[in-house]
């Protein structure tokens, strides 16, 4: 069993990882804030929560994971090297031609990539039909998905929150990673999606809301969850949580990374 | 093609597929597939009663799933099922089960390639009197520009039969495209080789080809017996999959006629002639190719009949668009 300890490590590698792989990719520029705020929660999951691993990719009861902010891919890129199914020579090749590891996930069983995800709103979707196979085959396992409160602007995000519950899903876990930042400004600035925690609930979700850059929090959440209902997490975090340059700093929701930021965020984060 | 020794099919059946049209027709063997594969899930955006699946919903509950009206949903759902190696039918009206969730349909059935069959009902000009929210001749266009997507328009009530019967060993992604109403006319009377993506050439003959699809395969036939009459020799081939386009065929006629002529319930634009002038286009040939179908607008509405009337795609006009085309020859 992994220990509080290791998590915070597991989370620190995860965050070596995104500024390795982002700084690599130079001037193609890669999401900085949505994978840096989604760290934790990716490290919970895979790090203590969710059973997958690389030797058995195919084992029906294996837990799915779907990244429906698929932009966040450097987290999830992170998480899956942390679990081995790739090395960190191949994930160097990110963004380059004819490269494995896009800017958003493509599928690709091998590397423990589920589904092709970017375009907004499509995940929660997706889930409900794992989540559905999952019940009516009788193998038990779980689907967690990740969405982004920017995303919660998609209406087809609503059209599955509404599913859900109407179909007596139980085995799904939709976590928001709420970092109050979309593209181009805040939430409030562009499309205010407040109160999130009031319409899940009424949409038939069981809604917990807490700090969602605490890997002790999150492992005490997905350890309690109660599936009588679907789940909703609302994470609460800070968009490029880690470093000075990066923390509800919205510059960086995709840019370049400089080598004196780059090696200044090394420092930061050994200490 | 006539199938020796195999009786599964009877005339009967045919008749009464015919009588109730291909919405119904589909309804009624869905509870026939269903029996054969208990993986089977029709997903549907509140439209069992005209999909004729009223029955199939209170039958095999567990193998019937209504997302409500949310098409976008409804696909994603659909391919989070198809993951899980369930055979997924998805169906509403032809215009939201193919441009509501088109980039749902694009991410998940195109790029992932999920095994996910989606079943448009009442498109063409069936709808008119709804008008052209509801009558579709965008569908083949916008599904056609989409990779790894399979696109079937069956002819008849039977070939829906055959075309389901397929595709319940079918390991890609594929549009069928439901047209008609009830009534819908006979162009098979008999078993037949169906197979996906080779298509039929139901009267030879060598001045002339009509390429058609769905609804105007009938209409392309009866016009054909009437020239025949004239003494004008016209071949009639039914290019029920789309996609991906029988090129054979085409290849075939365009050497031997100066004059193909594509007829579709379709915009002229993005649909069946469109396919075939691809084909033409990348392969020499001395002919020209003339589509009748919807001219790149969206009509005032009215009846199947009375559209097709004024879009040349009737009997009747076929005829004369066909002579029309003699007399300059």
């Amino acid at each position: 069993m992994i220990s509080h300890i290791d998590l915070k490590k597991y989370a620190k590698n995860l965050r070596k990882t995104i500024l390795n792989t982002a700084y690599k990719a130079g001037s193609k520029s890669a999401h900085i804030g949505g994978a840096l705020s989604s760290a934790d929660i990716i490290s919970v999951l895979f790090g203590k929560v969710m059973n997958f691993d690389k030797e058995n990719r195919d084992y029906q009861k294996r837990d799915r994971f779907i990244l429906s902010k698929g932009h966040a891919c450097l987290a999830y890129y992170a998480g899956l090297l942390e679990k081995g199914f790739f090395s960190q020579e191949e994930l160097n090749t990110f963004e380059e031609d004819g490269s494995n590891f896009l800017g958003h996930p493509v599928m690709n069983k091998n590397l423990g990539i589920e589904f092709s995800t970017g375009s907004l709103g499509m995940g929660l979707s997706i889930g409900i039909g794992l989540a559905l196979a999952s019940k009516k085959k009788k193998i038990d396992f779980k689907t967690f998905v990740l969405l982004g409160d920017g995303e919660c602007n998609e209406g087809s995000v609503w059209e599955a929150a509404m599913c859900a519950p109407n179909l007596k899903i139980e085995n799904l876990v939709a976590i928001i990673d709420k970092n109050k930042f979309q593209q181009t400004g805040t939430n409030s600035e562009i499309m205010n999606v407040d109160p999130l925690d009031e319409k899940w609930s009424t949409f038939g979700w069981n809604v917990s809301s807490i700090n969602g850059n605490d890997v002790l929090a999150l492992a005490d959440y997905f350890d309690n969850i109660d599936y009588k209902k679907p789940n909703l997490l609302i994470a609460n975090t800070t968009k490029g949580k880690g470093f000075k340059f990066s923390e509800n700093n919205n510059a960086w929701h995709h840019g370049v990374l400089s080598k004196k930021i780059y090696e200044d965020a090394l420092d930061e984060i050994e200490k | 093609m006539k199938l020796k020794n195999k009786m599964k099919f009877n005339e009967k059946d045919i008749k009464t597929w015919s009588l109730i049209g291909q919405r119904a027709t589909f309804g009624l063997r869905a509870l026939e597939l269903v029996k054969k594969n208990n993986n089977f899930i029709i997903l549907t955006s509140d439209v069992s009663t005209s999909a004729g699946l009223d029955r199939f919903r209170k039958t095999f509950p567990s193998n019937y799933v209504d997302v409500g009206i949310a098409e976008q949903n409804l696909i994603g759902v659909a391919s989070g099922l198809a993951s899980e190696n369930f055979k997924v039918f998805t169906t509403t009206f032809a215009p939201f089960q193919t441009l509501r969730c088109c980039e749902q349909i694009k991410v998940n059935l195109g790029y992932m390639k999920k095994n996910v069959t989606m079943v448009g009902l009442a498109s063409g000009l069936a709808l008119g009197p709804l008008g052209f929210t509801h009558a579709c001749i965008e569908d083949v266009g916008v599904i056609r520009s989409i990779p790894n997507i399979t696109i079937i328009s069956p002819a008849d009530c039977f070939e829906l039969v055959k075309t389901l019967e397929a595709l319940m060993n079918y390991e890609k992604p594929c549009y069928v495209r439901l047209t008609g109403g009830s009534n819908n006319p006979r162009v098979y009377n008999s078993d037949y080789k169906f197979e996906i993506g080779k298509s039929v050439e139901l009267k030879s003959g060598n001045e002339f080809t009509l390429f058609c699809t769905g609804p105007t395969v009938y209409n392309c036939l009866e016009a054909a017996k009437i020239l025949e009459e004239k003494n004008v020799s016209v071949s009639v081939v039914n290019i029920h999959t789309i996609k991906p386009i029988d090129e054979k065929i085409i290849l075939e006629k365009i050497k031997i006629n100066k004059n193909i002529f594509t007829v579709e319930e379709h915009n002229i634009v993005g649909g069946l002639g469109s396919a075939v002038a691809e084909v033409m286009s990348s392969n020499f040939n001395n002919c020209k190719l003339i589509r009748l179908g919807i001219d790149d607008l969206y009509p005032r509405g009215g009846s199947q009949k009375y559209l097709q009337d004024l879009y040349g795609l009737s009997i009747d006009k076929i005829v004369y668009k066909v002579l029309k085309q003699k007399e300059i020859l």
